[in-house]
């Protein structure tokens, strides 16, 4: 009989790789996939949570962090990445460090179609845009990657994303 | 055509500048107008990211907050990160003003009548609507002047808007190297 296994709590796992990593401002929209980890976040009196209206703010939020000083994490579910895109100019420009941590939709067992056409596109999108992809598909990889994502964007100012496969997050419930 | 001159007027916003105050421009006009009232390491120009030089400000100012941070940019450059005022408006920063020279065009592109042209879309509305507590209408000298002493002690976010006259100076260039520019702020404040 095989012991029971562990499923490792990946949401609590990204909270304390920020915490190690010195993040102090965590910019998003509101994501199910997040919600874990925006909670824990606006929980922190010392992290500033900053809700914003669109995904392209957050990359102007991150670069205004460096200049003064402070570490700063986007959290965004895959259609976001599309409302960036111009605004990666300003890390790509500057080279400002860069972090996403970003729940993929469109990809496993998607209810959605809609969600299909962005979902699809982050990969090449994100490389296009210089960004470095780290993807991780089993909560126990998500730790890991998201170490050495937070060691390219800050140990080089450079940019990286997190992708969170759609496995990891589990399928929407569309009926209740 | 009335309303004030943006080159005075930047230069009356950051006279007898203290070290504490940090300035991010929007692409364009105020980009120009910024650098043309003296260089100062503690500019961050821009030359492209339409639409987040307040949001710029707000991470800068969160970052630092025994620092004065002064967005001054164009009605064209806000209308397209107007969510940005909704942003700051929820995370109220209390070093941070943000000032709109508001022509009611696209200055760069060949003066194109903006949404704001006429009366058309009023941003001080937009601001004091996201819940930013002080909106000051600047359309005068007296009024400039009393922005000019307010951005000198902020205690909570502040936006303006200048109804400036159209123009188009001749453009004063600052640095453009973006990694030039963002090394040299950092060093400045000393992080």
């Amino acid at each position: 009989m095989n012991a029971p296994t562990a499923t490792v709590d990946w949401p609590e796992k990204l909270y304390g790789t920020l915490k190690r990593a010195g993040i102090r401002q965590v910019g998003y929209v509101p994501d199910a996939g997040h919600a874990r980890l925006i909670d824990r976040c606006r929980a922190d009196p010392d992290i500033h949570d900053v809700v914003l209206t669109t995904e392209e703010e957050g990359v102007a939020l991150a670069a205004g962090a460096w200049l003064g000083g402070q570490r700063a994490v986007l959290l965004m579910q895959s259609s976001g990445v599309g409302n960036c895109i111009n605004m990666l100019s300003l890390a790509r420009s500057c080279r400002f460090p860069l972090l996403m941590m970003i729940t993929m939709r469109g990809e496993w067992e998607e209810f959605n179609p809609w969600q299909e056409p962005m979902g699809s596109i982050v990969d090449p999108v994100l490389r296009l845009s210089e960004a470095e992809i780290y993807r991780a598909t089993k909560p126990e990889e998500v730790e890991g990657l998201a170490e050495r994502a937070v060691q390219h964007v800050f140990g080089d100012e450079r940019i990286a994303a997190l992708l969170l496969s759609q496995q990891l997050i589990g399928k929407k419930v569309w009926t209740k | 055509m009335s309303g004030l001159e943006r080159r005075a007027a930047m230069a009356t916003l950051l006279a007898d500048r203290k070290d504490d105050l940090l300035v991010i421009p929007g692409l364009g006009s105020t980009c120009w107008d910024l650098a043309a009232a003296g260089d100062n390491d503690r500019n961050f120009y821009l030359w492209g990211a339409m639409g987040g030089a307040a949001m710029i400000g707000l991470g800068l100012a969160l970052a630092q907050p025994d620092k004065r941070v002064l967005v001054v940019t164009g009605d064209g450059e806000m209308l397209m990160g107007m969510g940005a005022l909704a942003t700051i408006g929820i995370k109220q920063p209390q070093n941070l003003a943000v000032v709109v020279f508001d022509n009611g065009h696209y200055g760069e592109t060949g003066m194109q009548p903006s949404h704001t042209h006429k009366g058309g879309v009023d941003l001080l509305g937009v601001a004091r609507s996201c819940g930013i507590a002080t909106c000051l209408d600047v359309a005068d000298e007296a009024a400039l002047a009393d922005l000019a002493a307010r951005l000198k002690e902020l205690s909570g976010p502040l936006f303006a808007r200048l109804a400036i006259a159209i123009a188009d100076p001749p453009r004063v260039l600052p640095e453009r190297d973006g990694t030039v520019l963002k090394a040299r702020f950092r060093a400045a404040i000393g992080v």
